[in-house]
C-alpha cells in the first residue's frame, strides 16, 4: 500500500509542477487571453482534428505563447464530431474556461450546432468549417473563415476543367452530405455555365465502405470525373478505381479534401498526376509557408494539409487582429471588428475577408506528384483573391437558393 | 449488360465478406444467445493487425492467419472475464460489449491514428481480370472464393465433429445439452474464440478493399446484424443465404435507386421480422 500511495504522491507532485506554473502566471497577470479550440479527437474524424491542435500549439509555441505582447493560454475540446457534444463543449469552454476566442470547429454540421450560441454570447469565431450559409444567406457576425466555403474552391475547379482541361462531358461523385452536395452543385454550376455538360452525378453514402457498385455505374464515355470527397473516401475511391480497371478510361480531378496531404502520405502511385484543387499545398513558397510546412514535417513527420494549414493561417488572422486593436482582447466588438479587416500574408497567401467574414484569397489547382520519395501536391497553377462567389454579382447569387443536391438542376443528365 | 454482369459479380464478392463478418457473430449469437456488439471492433481490429503486418512486409495469408490467432485471444479474454460475469443478464451484456466497442474504438486510434491504412492487395491479384469487355478486380473474387471455402469448413464442423454436435445440441436447448454432460463452460469459450477468429479472418479478408480506418466497426455492426436477423437465429445456413441475399440488395438497391439504399437495405429485415419473426431459416424456439 505504501509503495502505491508514494506513487500516487509523486505523480501528483510531478502534475502539479507541470501545471503550477501556468496557472501561476495565468493568475498573477489577469492579462491571459484564453483560446478555446473546438476539434475533435476521437472517432472517423480524428485525424484532422488532431492535425488542428498539432498546427495551433506549434503556432503558439513558435510564438512563445504570446500573440501581440497578449500572453495567451489554449484549451482544447474534442467534440468526437458529434453536434451535440459540439454544443456542450463549447459551453464548457465559453462558460468553464471563460475563453475570450473560439477557434474550429471542424465539420459544417458541428459549424451549425453552435451557431446560435456563437451569436448569444458573442465569441468572435475562427472556423474551419465550410459549409455556405453561414458566410452568406445567414452569416454570423461573430464568425470568420479563412479557408474556403464548399463552393469556393470548386468553381475554380470547373473553370480550370472547363477551360484549361477542355473537358465536354464530366461525372461528379461526392460524399451524401452538405459538404458534398454543396461543392459538386458549384463544380456542375460553373463547368455547365463554360460550355460543359454533367452527363452523371453520384452520392453514395458518407460511411459507405466500398464503392463497388458506383464504380460499375460509372459511364465510361466522359472527359473526366470530379470527386467531392472528404475524410478518406477520396483515397478509398482511388484505389478502387484502379481496380476496376477505369484509369485509363476517365480523369480524375478533385475538390480540396479529396486527396488532402493527410491521405497521400498513405497513397501509393495510383495518386500520381491527379489534379486537385485547393486553397493551399504544402508545396506552396511563399515566406511563411517556406517556414511552416517544413517544420511541421521535421515535427510530426508528414505534410501539413487543409485541417493543419487553416488553423495554423487562423493563428495568424488573429494575432494581427490583437496587433490592430493594441493587443486589448477583452474588447470583442473591436477584436471581431478587426478580425473582418485581416489584410495579410498567411502560409495560404494573403488573406481578407469579406461582408459575410468569408475569405478572399488564392486558390490553387495541384497536381500529385513524387518529390524527394514522397507524394506532395504540386503547384501547376494559381487563380488569385477567389470569392466564394466566384465572379457572379454578389446580390444575384445570393438571391439564389443555397446550393443542394438539386440545385442548380443538372439538365444534361443521361440514364 | 456489361453492367449487371459486374454488379452480380460486385453483390456476389460483397455476400462473401458478409459472410466472412456475419458467421462469427451468428455462432455466438445463436449458441450463447449474446448480441456481442463487440463484433465490429474484432472485425476492424483484424484488419488493423493485418495492415499493420502486411505494412511491415509479410504477406496477406500470413497476416490473416495472426489476426485470426490474436483476435480470437482477445475474444476469449472478452468472454471469460467480462461476458462470462453477465451471464443471463443480456441487457448487461448489450451495454458492456457496446461499451467495450466504444474502447475498443479509441484504443485502435490511440494506436493506429486517424488515417486509413490501405493494405495492398496481393501482386498476384492486382491486375483486374478482363474477359471480353467486361473488367472486374481479381481479388474480389479471391473473396468469395475463400468465403465459400470457409462455410463449406464450418459446414463440416458442425456437421461432422464432435465439436459440432455439442454446438448444435446447445444451440437448440441448453439446460438439456448442460444436463447430458456437454461442458458448456469451454464450449462457450471455444465458440467465442471461433467467432473471434471468423471476424479477425473477415477484416483482413476485407483489407484490401475497405482499409483500415477509423469507423470500420460502425460501418460493419449493422449489416452483420441485418444478416444474422435476416437469416435466423442460430442457423448457419440462413446467415449464409442472408448474406448474399444483402449482398444483392445492397448492390443493386444503390445501383438502381441510390437515393433510398438504405431504406431498401433495412426494409426487408423489417418485413421479415414483422412476418417471420424467427428469420428465414431460424427456428421456432420457446
Amino acid at each position: 500500500m505504501t509503495t502505491r500511495r508514494h506513487f500516487l504522491q509523486g505523480t501528483a507532485a510531478a502534475a502539479m509542477s507541470t501545471t503550477l506554473p501556468q496557472m501561476a502566471q495565468a493568475q498573477a497577470s489577469g492579462e491571459t487571453m484564453r483560446i478555446g479550440l473546438l476539434t475533435v479527437k476521437t472517432g472517423p474524424l480524428a485525424s484532422g482534428g488532431i492535425d488542428m491542435e498539432r498546427a495551433l500549439v506549434m503556432y503558439l509555441n513558435e510564438r512563445n505563447n504570446t500573440l501581440a505582447g497578449v500572453k495567451v493560454q489554449l484549451f482544447v475540446a474534442d467534440t468526437g464530431g458529434v453536434p451535440a457534444n459540439a454544443k456542450s463543449k463549447v459551453q464548457e469552454l465559453v462558460e468553464l474556461n471563460k475563453v475570450h476566442v473560439l477557434m474550429g470547429p471542424l465539420a459544417a454540421f458541428e459549424a451549425l450546432a453552435i451557431d446560435d450560441y456563437i451569436k448569444a454570447n458573442k465569441i468572435p469565431t475562427l472556423s474551419v468549417a465550410a459549409a455556405e450559409d453561414m458566410t452568406q444567406r445567414k452569416p454570423n457576425p461573430w464568425f470568420v473563415r479563412a479557408t474556403s466555403s464548399s463552393a469556393q474552391s470548386s468553381h475554380v475547379m470547373a473553370d480550370h476543367c472547363a477551360k484549361n482541361l477542355k473537358f465536354k462531358r464530366m461525372a461528379m461523385i461526392a460524399d451524401d452530405i452538405a459538404y458534398g452536395h454543396e461543392m459538386n452543385a458549384g463544380f456542375q454550376r460553373v463547368f455547365e455555365e463554360n460550355g460543359g455538360k454533367i452527363v452523371q452525378k453520384l452520392f453514395p453514402p458518407l460511411t459507405a465502405p466500398d464503392y463497388g457498385s458506383f464504380l460499375a455505374q460509372l459511364k465510361t464515355n466522359v472527359d473526366g470525373i470530379f470527386l467531392g470527397f472528404a475524410g478518406s473516401n477520396g483515397f478509398r475511391f482511388v484505389r478502387q478505381f484502379n481496380e476496376y480497371g477505369l484509369r485509363n478510361k476517365m480523369t480524375i480531378v478533385g475538390g480540396m479534401t479529396a486527396l488532402d496531404e493527410s491521405v497521400l502520405r498513405n497513397m501509393g502511385d495510383e495518386a500520381l498526376g491527379i489534379q486537385t484543387v485547393c486553397w493551399y499545398s504544402a508545396e506552396l513558397a511563399n515566406p511563411v509557408n517556406a517556414k511552416f510546412a517544413p517544420a511541421f514535417r521535421k515535427a510530426f513527420g508528414y505534410d501539413p494539409g487543409y485541417y493543419a494549414a487553416g488553423t495554423y493561417v487562423s493563428g495568424a488572422v488573429l494575432e494581427n487582429a490583437l496587433q490592430v486593436i493594441g493587443g486589448k482582447y477583452a474588447n470583442r466588438d473591436a477584436l471581431m471588428a478587426a478580425l473582418r479587416k485581416t489584410n495579410i500574408q498567411t502560409a495560404r497567401g494573403p488573406v481578407r475577408f469579406d461582408n459575410y467574414g468569408n475569405v478572399v484569397g488564392d486558390v490553387f489547382i495541384r497536381q500529385v506528384e513524387r518529390k524527394e520519395g514522397r507524394l506532395v501536391n504540386s503547384v501547376v497553377k494559381t487563380y488569385p483573391n477567389v470569392s466564394q462567389f466566384w465572379t457572379y454579382d454578389e446580390k444575384q447569387f445570393l438571391s439564389s437558393p443555397v446550393y443542394t443536391r438539386d440545385y442548380p438542376p443538372a439538365k444534361n443528365l443521361e440514364s | 449488360m456489361q453492367i449487371w454482369i459486374i454488379q452480380t459479380l460486385n453483390s456476389l464478392a460483397l455476400g462473401g465478406l458478409l459472410f466472412m463478418l456475419s458467421s462469427g457473430f451468428a455462432l455466438i449469437f445463436g449458441l450463447m444467445r449474446i448480441a456481442n456488439l463487440t463484433h465490429g471492433s474484432l472485425f476492424m481490429l483484424g484488419t488493423y493487425v493485418a495492415a499493420t503486418l502486411v505494412r511491415d512486409g509479410y504477406n496477406l495469408i500470413v497476416a490473416g492467419l495472426v489476426s485470426m490467432v490474436t483476435i480470437a485471444i482477445v475474444g476469449g479474454l472478452i468472454e471469460r472475464f467480462i461476458l462470462r460475469r453477465l451471464s443471463g443478464n443480456s441487457q448487461g451484456q448489450v451495454l458492456a460489449t457496446l461499451g467495450l466497442s466504444f474502447v475498443a474504438a479509441d484504443f485502435c486510434l490511440m494506436i493506429w491514428g486517424g488515417d486509413p491504412i490501405p493494405i495492398s492487395t496481393p501482386a498476384m491479384f492486382q491486375t483486374p481480370l478482363r474477359f471480353l469487355d467486361l473488367t472486374f478486380p481479381t481479388y474480389r473474387l479471391v473473396v468469395l472464393v475463400v468465403a465459400v471455402i470457409a462455410a463449406v469448413l464450418l459446414y463440416l464442423l458442425m456437421e461432422r465433429t464432435r465439436l459440432g454436435a455439442m454446438i448444435r445440441a446447445g444451440v437448440d436447448d441448453m439446460a438439456m445439452a448442460r444436463a447430458v454432460g456437454i461442458p458448456a463452460s469451454g464450449l462457450f469459450t471455444t465458440v467465442f474464440c471461433l467467432g473471434a477468429a471468423l471476424a479477425g479472418l473477415g477484416g483482413t479478408l476485407a483489407g484490401p478493399i475497405f482499409n483500415a480506418y477509423p469507423g470500420l466497426d460502425a460501418d460493419m455492426l449493422p449489416l452483420a446484424l441485418i444478416v444474422v436477423i435476416l437469416g435466423g437465429v442460430g442457423s448457419l445456413f440462413g446467415t449464409f443465404v442472408a448474406s448474399f441475399i444483402v449482398g444483392f440488395i445492397y448492390t443493386f438497391g444503390i445501383a438502381l435507386v441510390p437515393d433510398l439504399a438504405y431504406v431498401i437495405l433495412f426494409l426487408p429485415m423489417v418485413v421479415v421480422i414483422a412476418f417471420k419473426p424467427q428469420g428465414l431459416f431460424g427456428r421456432v424456439t420457446t
